[in-house]
């Protein structure tokens, strides 16, 4: 009786946390790590990530009218509005916005997406770590 | 005799006018569609609703749907593209509840919702300078105006122009 009971509660215990957990949960460091890996197969002489880097091409314009600051603007901890349909976007900066960079596949999509519009092209293993360091290296 | 007869006329009289008036006000909500819109899904939440509001799939018709589910990659001057199977889900949700009736009056080949003929129509005595206010930006920023249209609730009781 007793044990049935603890075998039911841990049951419930796990089948909540499953619940509770999103599909791909990461944090930001194992994010980056996988930017590293990626990084490192495509360069051997790979030399780091760098968050003043990351900052230059945040806030540049690229090929296309539009920076990355276009829609999250030039201050990734506040909240930013879509260039084009004028919806607000919650801050970027993972210490402003604690969902940001936990869902590895949201974050492959977003950058795939966001690159073309912005390069016109995908961005290189580089610079996504570069652009994760920088907003990483934002505090509130 | 007189006057009871009369009465009895005047009787039948308003109340065929009532049965009238009733049908009249149902068959033109019928015909002009409600503007509540109830239908969800949530991958169409979360995957349409991030850049602009989830436009209702009771908004165009289900060809115009299909094209625009079928060009996500190159959607309105950004990139949209999903994987092969969230798009194909969304876009059954959007097809089984795509406009009928008078909304659904648009030509094959029409993409945008602020396009068709029956959102000209409805947006006819809307003023040229509201469309430009910067609270507005573009026509497809309905909450701009409809402010519970993130509910799908369109009436005109919610609207509030921008000034
Ligand atoms: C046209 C507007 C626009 C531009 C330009 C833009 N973004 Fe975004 N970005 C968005 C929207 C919209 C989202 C998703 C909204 C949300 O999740 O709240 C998003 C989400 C992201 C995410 C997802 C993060 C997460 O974990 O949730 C990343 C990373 C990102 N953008 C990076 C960039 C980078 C890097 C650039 C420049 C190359 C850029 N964005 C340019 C609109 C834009
Ligand atoms: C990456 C950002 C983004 C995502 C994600 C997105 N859209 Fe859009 N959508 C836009 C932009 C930008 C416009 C153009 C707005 C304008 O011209 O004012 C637009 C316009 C539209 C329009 C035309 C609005 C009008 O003018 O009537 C429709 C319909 C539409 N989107 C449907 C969808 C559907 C369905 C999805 C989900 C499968 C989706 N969108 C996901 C960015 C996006
Ligand atoms: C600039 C403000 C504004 C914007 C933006 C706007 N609308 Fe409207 N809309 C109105 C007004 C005002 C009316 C009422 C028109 C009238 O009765 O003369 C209306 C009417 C409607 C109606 C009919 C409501 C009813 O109960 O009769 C629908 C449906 C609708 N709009 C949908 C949309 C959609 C979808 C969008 C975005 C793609 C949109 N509107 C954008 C102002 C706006």
């Amino acid at each position: 009786m007793h044990t049935m009971g603890s075998v039911v509660g841990l049951w419930v215990a796990v089948s909540l946390g499953y619940a509770a957990w999103p599909a791909s949960a990461a944090t930001p460091v194992e994010i980056q790590r996988g930017f590293e890996a990626a990084a490192r197969e495509g360069n051997p002489g790979f030399a780091g990530f760098s968050a003043q880097r990351g900052e230059q091409f945040f806030k540049a314009k690229h090929s296309n009218d539009w920076s990355c600051a276009s829609c999250h603007t030039a201050n990734p901890l506040a909240p930013g509005k879509h260039a084009t349909t004028a919806k607000d976007i919650t801050p970027l900066a993972p210490s402003a916005n604690p969902q940001r960079f936990t869902d590895a596949a949201k974050v492959d999509k977003w950058f795939k997406r966001n690159c073309n519009d912005v390069l016109g092209r995908l961005c290189t293993a580089q610079e996504k770590g570069d652009v994760l360091e920088y907003l990483t290296s934002l505090k509130k | 005799m007189e006057t009871a007869s009369r009465r009895m006329l005047f009787d039948v009289t308003v109340w065929t006018a009532s049965l009238f008036m009733t049908l009249v006000l149902v068959t033109r909500e019928a015909m002009a569609g409600s503007s509540t819109f109830t239908a969800t899904h949530p991958k169409w939440e979360a995957e349409c609703g991030t850049c602009h509001i989830a436009y209702p799939p009771q908004l165009l018709p289900a060809p115009s749907w299909r094209r625009v589910m079928s060009g996500l990659d190159k959607h309105f001057g950004t990139d949209a593209g999903l994987d092969a199977r969230t798009a194909a889900e969304i876009g059954v949700f959007l097809e089984q509840n795509a406009a009928s009736g008078k909304r659904a009056l648009a030509a094959p080949d029409t993409l945008r919702i602020t396009e068709t003929a029956w959102f000209q129509r409805e947006h006819r005595k809307v003023p040229e300078a509201i469309w430009k206010h910067p609270a507005v930006k573009t026509r497809a920023n309905c909450v701009a105006c409809h402010t519970a249209a993130e509910q799908g609730d369109y009436r005109e009781r919610n609207i509030r122009m921008p000034r």
